[in-house]
């Protein structure tokens, strides 16, 4: 167990930003932390990482409380944070090089650190720019060279705030291919928030949606949709005559279409919600105090 | 690698013990003085700090150029000599006090110092690295003084051995009294804002009580105990002690140097230093995350707006 967060409570003096959250994750996991803005997400994060003292509640971040993480405990983790402005005056590989040697005392056999610079910078797409001024960087630049400090150190555990901002399409499918690469070879397991619901469901083996300041539900981005949802739209034609039916069981109601009407229909369109659906609806029933979908959703887990 | 590692799935954990605790520590200790260094070539080979640097050192050095015929009181020594120790006082204030304020106000402000807490041992590479620009850019600035004062300073060429080590002592210890207070106050600021006029205004405020630029005995009579309680008035006489020769002591508050009482206030304020600042740090450390960072930046934003 990598993470391992129980009834985890977070107050700022009377307002209580985490009422009980809890989840886990294992070694080469990818979990996608969603939920609106002030939901808890950076704070969640920011106790994992042991910046920031939790009210009450168990953690456990690779075998240690983050509270007494000490040095040997730090080396292992990678952090990526929303804004970092600092280092401007340093060259891209400078900085790199400088911030591997501090990893140097904590390499093993079976995780050699720090990473070699130069691959890291091919891996995040930044060879040509290496010799550069970090402040010349552009924002998706700038980022990238987050992400690359980040992992610098062969994490084991990374944590991503919003890592893709600034990313043009070309490289995102880079960071994606990037976080998968980290998963699958170097069993790092990463956790990350993100506004991009689609980023979420390419990205992450799990999904917790953090709302009102626990964790509304937890689960693929598949079972996320069949529990909040629920219902297939299925849109066909009869005859040239167009129709629409929100269906329990999609795969059930088209055999029974067939079955009924044969070579008659036509223009068959089977959606089954988006991750997008079930996280609006998740949420917009949160917020009108449906308790029963949370409660639901309890179950699933 | 053994067969239990292979098996665990768990990375091998360090040694511990020596290898676990003191070596990275120290490892980490020399990586800030490589720090350090590499901050001070980026100082030194920036047009801004470039342009600072050169405007600074004119006007001072254009200070000891004209007073270079003028007279100490009726010591017979020339004002500039006087001078010289005042502004070599001045810069190893400006230098341990202002310098590590503000630079710990503008990191904190700008994401280093998190991405140091981030890194294992950071925070000690940070400040090794603190300490080493501080201390280097405050000894360039007294080389500068010195050259120049090799040409424009009469008397400076008599200085002895003994001398030059007083001022080596006085700096290493002048460095010690300043830069924790440097770094207590950058540590508390709520900006690099604040942080340049909390450490400016006071510093300007006793340099002009403390007889930086004109001997003591001609400021007001009730400010000299209030200029004897900070270590800027030490720093001065100690450097003076250092440079002037013996008999100069006639120009000072008791007619004659207090070489004790001169290592006694710095020492006090080392040591008072030294035992606050970690703590300080410490705290501010420990506060230190990227939502502080965030909600400092849209202070910052708003500020502006």
């Amino acid at each position: 167990m990598v993470i391992d967060v129980a009834d985890l409570r977070m107050t700022y003096g009377t307002v209580e930003v985490l009422t009980g959250v809890s989840f886990q994750a294992h070694r080469g996991e990818v979990l996608a932390l969603l939920g609106p803005n002030g939901a808890g997400k950076s704070t969640t994060i920011e106790i994992l990482e042991g910046f920031r003292i939790r009210s009450a509640g168990a953690v456990s971040v690779l075998g240690a409380d983050p509270v007494d993480g000490d040095e040997a405990w730090r080396a292992r983790l990678g952090v990526v944070l929303q804004s970092w402005r600092d280092h401007a005056r340093w060259r891209v590989a400078q900085l790199l090089s400088h911030l591997a040697a501090y990893y140097r005392p904590y390499s093993t056999p079976l995780r050699p650190r720090p990473m070699d610079v130069g691959e890291l910078l091919d891996l995040v797409g930044l060879a040509s720019q290496a010799g550069h001024k970090v402040g010349s960087l552009s924002g998706g630049q700038r980022r990238r060279l987050d992400v690359a400090i980040g992992l610098i150190g062969r994490p084991d555990l990374l944590f991503l705030d919003e890592p893709t901002t600034g990313f043009d399409p070309q490289a995102r499918r880079d960071f994606h291919d990037l976080v998968h690469r980290m998963a699958d070879l170097e069993g790092t397991t990463i956790l990350l928030t993100t506004h991009d619901l689609d980023e979420a469901e390419k990205l992450s083996d799990r999904i917790l949606v953090l709302a009102g300041g626990r964790i509304l539900a937890d689960g693929s981005a598949a079972q996320l949709s069949r529990q909040v949802e629920g219902r297939t739209e299925v849109r066909w034609t009869r005859d040239g005559e167009s129709f629409v039916h929100a269906a329990d069981d999609g795969t059930a109601f088209v055999r029974e279409l067939f079955a009924q009407y044969g070579d008659r229909i036509g223009d068959l369109d089977v959606r089954r919600a988006s991750l997008e659906d079930s996280y609006m609806a998740l949420v917009h029933r949160f917020e009108a105090g449906d308790r029963e979908v949370s409660s639901g959703l309890e179950m699933l887990r | 690698m053994s067969a239990a590692d292979r098996t665990s799935g768990q990375p091998a954990q360090l040694p511990a013990g020596r290898s676990a605790n003191h070596r990275p520590v120290l490892g980490a200790a020399r990586l800030g003085v490589v720090r350090g260094w590499i901050e001070l070539r980026q100082s030194l080979s920036n047009r801004a700090d470039q342009v600072w640097i050169v405007l600074i050192n004119a006007i001072l050095i254009g200070v000891l150029y004209f007073q270079r015929d003028s007279e100490l009181g009726s010591t017979g020594f020339s004002l500039a000599l006087a001078t010289l120790p005042g502004l070599i006082a001045m810069n190893v204030a400006m230098g341990g006090w202002m310098g590590v304020t503000q630079q710990l106000a503008a990191e904190r402000e700008d994401g280093t110092l998190l991405r140091s807490k981030a890194t294992p041992n950071g925070m000690t590479g940070y400040l090794v690295a603190r300490v080493t620009v501080s201390v280097l850019n405050t000894l360039l600035g007294i080389i500068v003084f010195i050259v120049a004062g090799v040409f424009l300073v009469p008397g400076l060429a008599d200085v002895s051995v003994g001398g030059w080590l007083m001022l080596a002592v006085v700096f290493l210890l002048g460095m010690l009294a300043t830069m924790p207070w440097g770094a207590v106050l950058g540590a508390v600021v709520k900006s690099s804002g604040a942080g340049f006029a909390l450490s400016f205004l006071p510093l300007g405020v006793l340099v002009a009580i403390s007889g930086i630029f004109y001997p003591i005995t001609a400021i007001a009579g009730w400010l000299h105990p209030i200029a004897m309680v900070f270590p800027v008035y030490w720093l001065g006489a100690g450097m003076r002690e250092a440079l002037l020769p013996a008999a100069a002591g006639a120009a000072e508050l008791g007619g004659d140097f207090d070489t004790v009482t001169t290592f006694g206030v710095l020492a006090l304020w080392a040591v008072a230093g030294l035992a606050l600042a970690p703590g300080v740090l410490r705290r501010m450390a420990r506060r230190e995350s990227g939502s502080a960072l965030e909600s400092r930046k849209q202070a910052v934003l708003q500020a502006w707006s």
